[in-house]
């Protein structure tokens, strides 16, 4: 409801260029219409930036790119599953993204990893009998974004290390300890204090 | 189903990451298609991904790239997808993840006989990513002291054990990593079914590794 409130501003006066902030608005409007002009505006904003994220994840630049082409492509296909409550389209994109990637890692296992959306959607069904209510509708997507770039500005260098080893060079939590000749038990303190930092930015503004 | 024991933070957030081993992610995710908590728990740490996704680097993307993009949303492929269907297993203790991979119930699954009381079900990952399998305890009985060899993950599907951590029963998770010595015991009257993921089976040494052999045949 927020991104309907909003989307009188989601382009800037030559309609065709949107602010990054709008990008969320552009992915209702691709979920609710099917909208091709948004499609080519999300396209511009996150194609680049997909394949740069999966290229520091270490994939040469073909793969990164048919990898990015299929995680534009699902975010076509599955806009209409989208739900600004559950975070901002950059937050969505990520997983998108990290999913099929893993997809492509598991090659010898033709199981899919679980994303949250989808084990949602399955707890959902009615023929389980139950509900879910969703907790987090209060997030506003576009406030979340800032919240969570400041929040993680703010953690000191040995907590930012971790996280950034973890989501941009991909390392487990095993490798981090041995890139850094930490004890497996210091990577995870660290990274359990960087994480409830985030959630309190996120918890006490929202 | 109270759930009363989850993944540490520092699992959810490499789950969120995508890089927990594969073994330690079935389990999170086993556990997570019960717990809304832990749901929310990785939705908040996701948003550190799409944080970066928004400051990292754009790379150059092909010349034809939007073209290409533009032209595949007309085709089939570019169709409404739907929400992957519910595996077709009637045993509500195993959670919807889980059961993908089992493909039957509990009771329909072959178990192993590894020890008197104590049978095991392996269940398949890529290799490298750690190893999973099904334990079943019965009543009464209790698993050899053990350290652990990186993150160990145990989640109950039935029945419940105790240790000195606390008391486990169905959706509870054990997440531990290898400081930690526990000798858990079945206190529930029926067996004990919990799923076990191990981040590192290879890197059990001396005691530990006999301790451990006949549970996961390394």
């Amino acid at each position: 409801m927020h991104a309907a409130l909003r989307m009188s501003d989601s382009t800037n006066e030559s309609g065709m260029v949107p602010r990054k902030e709008a990008m969320t608005d552009l992915l209702v409007r691709i979920g609710a219409n099917r909208d091709r002009q948004a499609y080519q505006a999300m396209f511009v904003y996150f194609a680049p930036r997909v394949k740069g994220f999966l290229m520091s994840k270490g994939a040469d630049s073909a793969l990164a790119e048919e990898l990015m082409q299929d995680t534009m492509l699902t975010v076509w296909t599955k806009a209409s599953m989208y739900h600004p409550g559950r975070g901002s389209a950059s937050t969505w994109i990520f997983t998108i993204a990290r999913n099929l990637r893993i997809d492509k890692l598991r090659r010898e296992s033709v199981q899919h990893f679980d994303d949250v959306d989808g084990l949602e959607i399955a707890e959902d069904d009615p023929n389980t009998g139950r509900t879910v209510v969703a907790q987090d509708d209060a997030v506003i997507a576009g406030q979340e974004r800032r919240l969570v770039a400041a929040a993680m500005k703010r953690l000191p260098t040995d907590q930012a290390e971790v996280i950034r080893l973890s989501f941009v060079d991909d390392l487990s939590q095993h490798d981090i300890a041995d890139r850094l000749g930490l004890p497996l038990g210091t990577v995870k303190s660290r990274m359990r204090l960087a994480y409830n930092k985030l959630r309190q930015a996120l918890e006490s503004e929202l | 189903m109270t759930i009363r024991h989850h993944p540490d933070d520092a699992t959810l957030l490499s789950y969120a990451a995508g890089t927990l081993p594969e073994a330690l992610a079935v389990a999170v995710s086993a556990h997570v298609a019960l717990c809304p908590r832990c749901r929310h728990g990785i939705r908040t740490a996701e948003t550190v991904g799409g944080a970066l996704l928004d400051s990292g680097s754009a790379a150059e993307i092909a010349a034809d790239a939007l073209d290409r993009a533009m032209a595949r949303i007309e085709t089939r492929a570019g169709g409404v997808a739907t929400p992957e269907p519910l595996p077709d297993v009637a045993d509500a203790r195993v959670p919807a993840p889980l059961a993908r991979r089992l493909g039957a119930g509990l009771d329909d699954i072959r178990w192993r006989w590894i020890a008197p009381g104590v049978r095991s079900h392996e269940i398949t990952v890529s290799p490298g990513s750690g190893s999973l399998m099904l334990l079943k305890i019965a009543p009464g009985k209790s698993m050899p002291d053990h350290g652990h060899g990186g993150t160990e993950l145990t989640m109950v599907l039935d029945g419940s054990y105790s240790d000195e951590t606390g008391r486990y029963g169905p959706g509870d998770v054990a997440d531990l990593d290898e400081s930690i010595e526990h000798s858990p015991m079945v206190d529930s009257e029926v067996d004990c079914v919990c799923l076990v993921a191990l981040e590192a089976p290879t890197r059990f040494k001396g005691r530990i590794a006999r301790l451990l052999q006949p549970y996961l045949r390394i």
